[in-house]
């Protein structure tokens, strides 16, 4: 039958959509959240222009990575418990309340998902708050957190640049930069940056092209 | 395992599927025969959103393994009045998975009084293709006009969708969407539109083993739907320019033996079928 790719490709061969990076970074009054916006099956790509940052709830985004189909269906169903949940409290939902929302789906069917999701949001009571839940469906709060096939690459960058405190748009610059770089070095990862601000003021987003992006040296 | 099917989205399908194919695969074998080959459309799909609607296209060739079954099946289906689908992959799960849906929002429709939405028909699809976990075999292409404006869904056999001013699908989707990252513009004209389509189609349809025959287009816009099938026949049959027949008489005959069949009537009874 007729395949896309090759057999032995270097890649992660699948015909499931797959690949990504995304990252998320606290601020002293929200979140700053990134993705590419590459899906591929096996070494096409499927969709060059994907929106990878889906809103949850009015300040509440999550960033997903893995299946396509698995983090689509989780955030679907995340989103309606969480409108639910808000409208029973008739309050705004908490960022940790999503979180968990997350986690236990991911962690209950554990064995049938494959979906690294990262929630981002902003709440009254805590502010700007960043929870990772990785495959597995382990949930923890982190000041930045990276995922995707794309973040084993930046790893060191991030760790080396990341300084506690830093403005909107410093976080702005660095997650901008640290993208690029993940983008750079992963075949499963490209396209443009999107970008997203979620404060008290609500969302922000903004898109960076192939050719705006951040240049460093090429040798 | 078992155990590991628990929950709403495990149990039911996973474990069904799996265990009562495994179970019927092993039988047939024992007793000597092969499993049939699910047909599959091979297939060159796609769709584009222009000015006034979405243009979709597909090819009409049905491949049963490298044998064509079918040289002209209609690969476009109706959703809704205002909402077509075209169905890549195995050819009875697009068409079965489409007039599902197709019936579900029908009634959806007369319960909210309301045209239904291009949006509510992939959700339908993606949380059933979703709860088979793939085994059903759909990449779908859905397009149509609501009261929202034009829109155009790609959908995957695992349940994901992409929201997309033009897609492509099947095996031959590769080749139509080189000719979309060629010529696509936003706001095109209808009949700039239909040509794009068109010349996307037949890309698949000659570069493409698994794609062939005709091209059939549908463009919907709000409040009319053309359904133009054939739009090209681009693989007409050629006519023969000779002909393999003799004429009586070219072999001599020799000797010629005559041996009639005496049948008698035994009995003869009809009944008619009341086919009112």
């Amino acid at each position: 039958s007729l395949q896309f790719g090759t057999p032995r490709s270097v890649f992660i061969t699948s015909l499931i959509p797959v690949g990504t990076s995304i990252m998320a970074v606290e601020f002293e009054g929200g979140v700053v959240i990134g993705a590419d916006s590459r899906t591929t099956t096996g070494a096409y790509i499927a969709n060059r222009v994907t929106d990878k940052l889906t809103p949850i709830h009015e300040r509440i985004f999550c960033c997903r990575s893995g299946s396509a189909a698995d983090t689509q269906a989780i955030a679907d169903a995340v989103t309606y418990q969480l409108g639910f949940h808000s409208i029973e409290l008739d309050e705004a939902p908490l960022v940790q309340t999503a979180a968990s929302l997350f986690r236990e789906m991911c962690y209950r069917y554990r064995e049938e998902l494959m979906a690294g999701i990262i929630v981002a949001g902003w709440d009254p009571r805590r502010g700007g708050q960043v929870y990772t839940v990785p495959v597995g469906g382990m949930m923890t709060r982190q000041p930045v957190s990276v995922g995707g096939s794309g973040s084993s690459y930046i790893y060191g960058y991030v760790d080396s640049n990341y300084r506690a405190g830093m403005s909107k748009e410093e976080c702005l610059k660095f997650t901008a930069e640290a993208l690029t770089l993940a983008m750079e070095r992963d075949g499963s990862s490209g396209g443009v940056v999107r970008l997203a601000v979620v404060s008290e003021q609500g969302v922000e987003r903004q898109v960076i092209l192939g050719n705006q992006l951040p240049k460093f040296s090429t040798v | 395992t078992e155990e590991q099917c628990w929950g709403t989205w495990g149990k039911n399908i996973k474990c069904v599927c799996f265990y009562r194919n495994a179970l019927l695969e092993a039988d047939i074998n024992k007793l000597g025969f092969s499993s049939p080959a699910a047909r599959k459309t091979g297939t060159t799909i796609c769709g584009v959103v222009y000015k006034d609607g979405v243009v979709l296209g597909a090819d009409t060739r049905a491949t049963e393994g490298m044998v064509v079954a079918d040289k002209n099946c209609s690969k476009i289906h109706y959703i809704s009045p205002n909402i077509y689908c075209c169905g890549a992959g195995t050819a009875a799960d697009t068409e079965m998975t489409t007039q599902i849906i197709s019936s579900n929002l029908e009634l959806h429709s007369l319960s909210t009084g309301r045209l239904p939405r291009v949006t509510t028909a992939n959700r339908m699809l993606k949380q059933m293709l979703f709860r088979y976990q793939g085994y059903i075999g759909a990449a779908l292409v859905l397009g149509g006009v609501d009261c929202n404006g034009p829109h155009l869904y790609s959908i995957y056999p695992h349940g994901s969708t992409d929201k997309l001013p033009y897609v492509t699908m099947g095996s031959g989707s590769l080749a139509a969407m080189a000719v979309f990252e060629d010529r696509y513009r936003p706001n095109m004209e209808e009949e700039e539109a239909k040509r794009l389509v068109r010349d996307a189609i037949a890309a698949g349809i000659f570069n493409d083993l698994g794609s062939g025959s005709n091209i059939d287009l549908c463009v919907i816009t709000k409040g009319k739907v053309d359904y133009l099938r054939p739009h090209d026949m681009a693989n007409k049959k050629g006519v023969r320019t000779g002909s393999y027949r003799y004429k009586h008489g070219t072999t001599g005959v020799l000797t010629k033996a005559v041996t009639p069949l005496n049948l008698e009537v035994v009995e003869e009874s009809v009944q008619t079928m009341d086919t009112s």
